[in-house]
């Protein structure tokens, strides 16, 4: 409820001229050249691309992970990097899911989803009621109490979704999250992860390779292209919701992917 | 299903436990040792049949000095491995988590640990006098190193996509600390302790041999100055059951706080 209720600025992402460049100024890799984006709240915008087009540094930006060379990151209508500092109010309004759950292995199920609030000095009733809460809306209802290597890789995965929105954040960042999975858990945690999206009102980011899932997940694709990383196209995907796996065999579906195809090969 | 389990995995034959094979193990060379000293008539000044090292040794059971010695040298072991623990995991942790100032000690930590220790016993002594004092050191120093060296091996070993979550929830460098760098080395931290435990024993009789009139290091030498050779070697007995007590302590610790981890199983 908290969600819906929360204004839309809150979820939105700004890039104002970014730029990110590995090494010495001017003799480095220059990851991705300088980029303006705006990302409005509340949608599912994937970043596509092959390797080395800047796609994961344009997200470890928007997370705070990688200090922009230079530009201005906003996030949820706040500067995230003031007087050089990552802002706490900015960083609040994001939740990271990696490739790999990176849950912690000392931890149980329950306590690795809400070590996010133990953080922030929430009282133990309270974050455990979040987590079972959140383990309902991931789907692992039942795992709460059970060690992270006891649970498949897809349910690990869910368990990290879980963390990241455990503090109730209105932006979801995804690094390939479901890119050291199985094909079929992919399709299926694709399908859920468009559910607990459309439950939960939240804007995703989510990076990827693969051009199936994209077209699958998103409203809008930022296409990216390497050397020097540039966002090439931004493509819009009018499906209507939910969709399910059948869109894979539409005739407009298979036209995007066509032409993005086209787009990535040369 | 479990039992299946293990046949199919090779982990050993279900009919024979692996510590029955240790007792067969421990039973054939008791054999031997016995069967050797017996049928070539050899001294007991030089090597006692097992059966009258374990006689002797519950002969100790009822003596109150053995147990007063016992208690001498349990108390200075387990001082010397607390402070060997504090301080190991405290430099630790401060050397782990500034490699500039690791880089830069660093040959210090090796020139310290080359150097035999134990030759600087006698100076000890002569520094701390004949009493549990230079024990204790002698026991805290030896110990250091394993758990100081594994501690910052278990620093450094922490997952950086664990370091990139704690980042990423903006958590605090304490925070980092307590909720990331401990629980994640704690294996190491144990690992070291282990070996630990068992230099600080080490370090405690080896003090007791040269100086001061307690603890079961002393009681060795008086009984090999007597020729009880006998005794000596009940004493040694007395000592590896000592050594495999404390251990023991150790590991049943690591089986406690990291069940959760591959190397307590």
């Amino acid at each position: 409820m908290r969600a819906a209720a929360a204004d839309k600025s809150d979820k939105s992402i700004s890039l104002k001229a970014t730029e990110k460049e590995f090494g010495a100024r001017g003799a480095g890799v220059q990851a991705l050249t300088p980029t303006t984006i705006d990302i409005a709240g509340g949608g599912m915008t994937i970043l596509l691309g092959p390797s080395g087009c800047g796609k994961t540094t344009m997200l470890r930006l928007i997370a705070g992970l990688e200090t922009p060379t230079s530009g201005i990151i906003e996030v949820g209508g706040v500067n995230l990097w003031a007087n050089g500092k990552r802002n706490s109010e900015a960083l609040s309004h994001l939740g990271m899911v990696f490739q790999e759950a990176n849950l912690f292995p000392w931890l149980n199920i329950e306590d690795n989803i809400a070590l996010p609030l133990k953080l922030r000095g929430v009282k133990k009733a309270e974050r455990l009621a979040k987590a079972h809460e959140l383990c309902r809306l991931v789907g692992i209802s039942g795992f709460e109490r059970r060690m992270p290597r006891e649970l498949s890789g897809g349910m690990r995965q869910r368990a990290s979704i879980a963390r990241a929105l455990s503090y109730d954040p209105g932006i979801l960042l995804m690094d390939e999250p479901f890119g050291a999975l199985d094909a079929i858990t992919r399709d299926t945690m694709n399908n859920e992860l468009q559910r607990i999206w459309m439950e939960t009102g939240k804007t995703v980011v989510l990076v990827t390779h693969s051009i199936g899932e994209a077209v699958f997940l998103a409203d809008r694709i930022v296409l990216l292209s390497p050397r020097p990383g540039r966002v090439q196209e931004v493509i819009e995907v009018p499906f209507p919701r939910p969709r399910d796996q059948s869109v894979h065999h539409d005739p407009e579906f298979q036209r995007i992917v066509a032409y993005l195809r086209g787009k990535l090969d040369h | 299903m479990s039992s299946q389990g293990s046949n199919v995995n090779g982990g050993g034959s279900p009919l024979i436990p692996s510590w029955v094979g240790s007792l067969i193990i421990l039973v054939v060379f008791l054999g031997v040792w016995e069967g050797y000293v017996q049928l070539f008539n050899v001294s007991k000044l030089v090597l006692p049949p097992p059966s009258e090292v374990v006689v002797a040794w519950f002969g100790f059971l009822g003596s109150k000095s053995v147990w007063f010695h016992t208690g001498v040298t349990a108390w200075e072991t387990f001082l010397g491995f607390v402070f060997a623990s504090i301080f190991g995991v405290g430099l630790g942790f401060l050397l782990g988590k500034m490699p500039r100032l690791e880089r830069m000690l660093n040959p210090f930590v090796i020139a310290t640990q080359v150097i035999p220790k134990v030759a600087l016993v006698p100076l000890f002594v002569v520094w701390f006098g004949f009493g549990i004092t230079s024990k204790v050191v002698i026991a805290s120093i030896l110990a250091f190193f394993p758990i100081l060296l594994n501690t910052v091996l278990g620093i450094k070993s922490v997952d950086t996509g664990h370091e990139e979550v704690m980042k990423s929830l903006n958590a605090t460098r304490w925070q980092r600390l307590t909720q990331l760098d401990f629980p994640s080395s704690l294996p190491y931290i144990l690992t070291g302790m282990e070996v630990g435990v068992v230099l600080s024993i080490i370090g405690a009789v080896v003090g007791e041999y040269l100086g001061g009139n307690s603890g079961l290091g002393n009681l060795a030498v008086k009984e090999m100055n007597s020729y009880n050779t006998t005794a000596l070697f009940a004493v040694i007995m007395h000592l590896s059951i000592l050594g495999f007590a404390f251990y023991a302590v150790v590991v049943g610790l690591r089986k406690y706080l990291i069940s959760w981890h591959g190397s307590s199983n």
